[in-house]
């Protein structure tokens, strides 16, 4: 049977996550997870990544971002209606 | 492993909605182009600091890609998510902002050699990474302290896929570098993330010891 080294695994990790992965490489990942403790912890931290990254309120907004894009955009509105 | 827990009829749904808003603010409702752009502020503004570094300038980016949106919404076709397309020109407005700044101080482009080439940090034992332990405030912090050690070829990738949620394909649209390479920079700048967290959790935890491999 065929098997993935840690090599090749860590080089689709980022792709598995992303679900970009032929039906046969996936089967062939997992079965080297099952039984590869590095690997998993590998995926599973860099998984972690991900999650933290999709929460975009940790990203701070400078104060009154958000009423000076109103304000540039209510400028913006008038002067399409003339 | 399936990243994204939105479903495909709900996605479907989305893009109907902000179709529908569209046609309305096309039709002259202005006032509306706010509800495309709330949901989206922190990500445009966001986009635009991690490409610049600069809060003035990504301030400014951002209003001209937003302004840019507004006047150019006709060219909007609707296939994509207004998010992605919007984006997708707040990503370009600051590489070109970039680009000038580039060309006045003369500063040379970094590219890295090996870009495949990176060996994350080996853990042996099952650990979780101890971002659960960190305050909000905290973590924010940190992530934007492992943002800012990426190589600028690499935030970028990260910025628009992970934090902006741009599928591969709009990604290598926005950035102007092929599928292949979102893909390379993608894994290298996760890996490199994940391996800033990875230290620091060592670092809080001084008494689990470093793991031996």
């Amino acid at each position: 049977m065929i098997t993935l080294s840690c090599e090749e695994v860590r080089r689709e990790i980022s792709n598995y996550l992303d679900d970009d992965i032929s039906p046969r490489m996936r089967r062939l990942l997992e079965t080297h997870l099952e039984q590869c403790r590095r690997c998993a912890v590998l995926l599973d931290s860099t998984h972690n990544v991900l999650v933290l990254l999709a929460n975009e309120q940790r990203f701070e907004l400078p104060t009154g971002f958000g009423r000076r894009v109103r304000q540039m955009l209510a400028e913006e509105f008038e002067k399409a209606k003339r | 492993m399936q990243n994204t827990p939105v479903t495909e009829s709900e996605n479907d749904r989305a893009i109907e909605a902000e179709r529908e808003l569209v046609a309305e603010i096309l039709a002259g409702n202005d006032e509306r182009y706010y509800e495309l752009i709330a949901p989206i502020e922190r990500r445009v503004y966001y986009t635009a600091y991690a490409i610049l570094r600069t809060v003035a300038d990504a301030e400014e980016v951002s209003q001209e890609a937003i302004l840019k949106g507004f006047r150019g919404l006709r060219t909007f076709r609707g296939e994509a998510r207004f998010s992605s397309w919007l984006l997708s020109i707040v990503a370009n407005e600051a590489r070109m902002r970039l680009r000038q700044r580039r060309e006045v101080s003369l500063e040379l482009l970094r590219s890295p050699d090996n870009e495949d080439e990176y060996t994350p940090i080996e853990l042996a034992e099952w650990r979780e990474i101890a971002v659960e332990a960190l305050a909000q405030k905290e973590l924010a912090a940190h992530l934007e302290e492992a943002l800012e050690a990426l190589p600028e070829i690499y935030r970028e990738v990260l910025i628009v896929r992970d934090i902006d949620g741009l599928n591969i394909a709009e990604t290598s649209a926005a950035l102007e570098i092929s599928v292949p390479a979102v893909k390379t920079r993608l894994l290298r700048a996760r890996l490199m993330v994940r391996d800033y967290f990875v230290s620091r959790s060592w670092a809080s935890h001084p008494g689990s010891g470093k793991a031996q491999s």
